[in-house]
């Protein structure tokens, strides 16, 4: 039986079997140099990624460090005015730093329980069927273009927070969080989603045993398991919201202040740097300001992405006998 | 008996309250997606016709089609496969095939990962530093390309190597003990078997390539152009680009709204049913497995 199945998936064995036979033609020394040359290729691009995140380090520093010899970085990081294009322009980013916050934090507040909510029920709760049709729904919105939910935030939820709360623009801090949850959650439920199902099932039916109804051991026994799996997640998730550009670009309302309320207008980072990149000539103040706000959001993402790489591997689960 | 002192029936009910809870969460989840997508559709079903997918814009671009922005999107969409599948099914060799647990190994894992963390606007930026500017290739396809590329490396990367996993080590000890190196191995046995797999992620790959704006804005995209692109040098426009900038920096923003609604339909669709696609052939590839 086993033997039949090998026959069918190895496409083509006796092509195989004359392939190696030339292979032996070749000699053994050129075969090896061959597989020597094919390890090197595989390791060198293995290797790519490395190289590619040590190029975008140092372009990005290289484009963004050159503004601190006009402005000082405490200037840059802590005075409250965005003038870029004034004759004596203003580099502060304060206000674009704590846009980028609120609509973390607010994404998140939304996007964290949703997601969670969604992975234990994915793991956990649903029918087979349910969950057959669901996981796909979810992968689905993952794949949503941002221009899209942007376009959404515009048409559709700037009118009617407009509406509900009698507010003169609907392009605030809380639509472009609630869009920031969209695209969040997909990415937490799903990395939750894995976490929970790698708790050893011993531990579950442990729970079971000892007469805990299913919800008793999915909040006591399931969730703190798969901790830090959803530590990741979460981090993962709120990294994701603060990177993203369209969506703040289009409905955060676009102004450099620090906002005060979720009605408020608010310019995040990556807002900033896509809405000013066109007008800024290549190698003006400005055009190494917008680099230097990319260098800072990308310390920031890398940060969270940094702890999440360090909870995934720190607190791996490696079995039931490690709890 | 139990340490709450609540009832069975008490706790039963518990449960089936917080189980309602976690279905209302998934169906809001659920809602908001096939919400989205059923405005989009009922919206922008009346601007499609033969004419928009065909034309160029006219009149300001108040009227006339998306033409060049679909193929614009296309340019870019199999440029960047042409940068990332390579490099993506390589990389994931590495990993499944040659890696060893070490340190290269840690600081393999450690620079995917994080690339894959990288703000898609700091993939504009860089594109811009690195290729428009450094290289010189200006704002064109092969910038944008290169861009889109290494964005989606990633997605490709984690797509083939999990397809490289699923081979069976029975294959690989198989070909291994009839004399064959590794090289011949790899080439001859895992990549054929894995073959399905690694396309299901570059359909991903594909798809997220297909949707994203920041990385093109400063790097391939423009807002207007009246011939298609004749070499790769060439700007282009893309269809996310024009969603964006139709719908906020137009002069005629209410006037373009019927095209604003088609263009997301027409971007939903390629991007969605690229990403469907991909789904629909994995489920069935784990029913067909043979293995």
């Amino acid at each position: 039986m086993s033997y039949l199945v090998q026959d069918e998936a190895l496409p083509a064995p006796a092509g195989q079997a004359a392939a190696i036979g030339r292979a032996k033609n070749l000699g053994g020394r050129k075969r090896e140099l061959l597989d020597g040359l094919a390890r090197g290729v595989f390791v060198l691009t293995g290797l790519f990624s490395v190289l590619v995140m040590a190029l975008i380090v140092l372009f990005l520093f290289r484009e963004g460090l050159s503004l601190f010899s006009q402005v000082s970085v405490s200037d840059f990081l802590f005075s409250t005015e965005w003038y870029p294009t004034d004759e004596n322009p203003d580099f502060g980013i304060l206000p674009l730093i704590l846009g980028s916050v609120a609509v973390t934090v607010m994404a998140s507040a939304v996007a964290v329980p949703l997601g969670v909510a969604a992975a234990v029920y994915l793991a956990a709760v649903a029918h087979h069927r349910v969950r057959e049709w669901l996981k796909p729904a979810v992968e689905l919105l993952a794949s949503l273009p941002s221009v899209v939910l942007g376009f959404v935030g515009m048409v559709v939820i700037a009118p009617l927070l407009q509406e509900w709360w009698d507010i003169p623009t609907g392009l605030n801090v809380l639509n472009a969080s609630l869009m920031l949850a969209l695209m969040a959650i997909p990415t937490i439920a799903s990395i939750s989603e894995d976490a929970l199902y790698s708790v050893p099932k011993e531990l579950l039916e442990a729970s079971y045993a000892l007469g805990a109804t299913k919800w008793e051991t999915l909040t006591r026994v399931l969730v703190p398991g798969a901790l830090s799996g959803i530590g990741t997640a979460v981090i993962l998730g709120m990294s994701r919201a603060m990177g993203e550009t369209m969506v703040v670009l289009m409905i955060a309302g676009g102004a450099a202040m620090i906002p005060t309320s979720i009605f408020d207008s608010a310019r995040p980072m990556p807002a900033s740097i896509a809405a000013e990149m066109g007008e800024a000539p290549v190698g003006s103040e400005h055009y190494h300001a917008l680099f230097a706000i990319g260098v800072v959001l990308f310390l920031m993402t890398l940060a969270f992405n940094l702890v999440a790489f360090y909870f995934s591997r720190r607190f791996q689960q490696k079995g039931a006998a490690t709890l | 008996m139990n340490r709450t002192g609540a009832s069975r029936e008490a706790r039963r009910l518990k449960e089936a309250i917080a189980f309602w809870c976690l279905r209302v969460a998934v169906g809001l989840v659920a809602a908001s997606l096939f919400g989205i997508l059923l405005f989009l559709f009922i919206q922008g079903a009346g601007a499609i016709s033969w004419e928009f997918l065909t034309e160029a814009p006219r009149d300001s671009m108040t009227r006339g089609g998306i033409f060049p922005a679909i193929i614009g999107t296309l340019c870019l969409t199999l440029g960047a496969m042409l940068v990332a599948l390579p490099l993506g099914v390589c990389a994931a060799i590495y990993l499944s095939e040659y890696a060893r647990p070490g340190k290269v190994l840690t600081l393999v894992r450690l620079g995917i990962q994080n690339l894959a963390g990288v703000p898609s606007v700091v993939f504009g930026l860089f594109g811009l530093a690195l290729f428009v500017v450094f290289f010189g290739f200006g704002v064109s396809i092969l910038a944008g390309s290169l861009t889109l590329g290494l964005l989606i490396l990633p997605t490709v990367i984690g797509a083939a190597e999990e397809a490289l996993r699923q081979v069976p080590d029975t294959f690989r000890e198989a070909s291994l003990a009839l004399g064959a190196t590794k090289w011949q191995t790899v080439r001859k046995v895992i990549l054929p078997a894995a073959l399905p797999g690694i396309l299901t992620g570059s359909i991903l790959g594909l798809g997220r390539a297909a949707g994203e704006t920041a990385p093109i804005m400063f790097t391939a995209a423009t807002f207007y152009t009246l011939h298609l692109p004749d070499s790769v040098l060439d700007e282009v426009m893309a269809l996310p680009y024009h969603v964006f900038v139709l719908a906020t920096a137009g002069t005629h923003i209410e006037q373009t709204r019927p095209l604003q609604y088609g263009t997301v339909l027409v971007l939903i669709a390629l991007v969605l049913g690229l990403n469907l696609a991909a789904i629909i052939i994995r489920t069935r590839l784990r029913r067909q497995k043979k293995w």
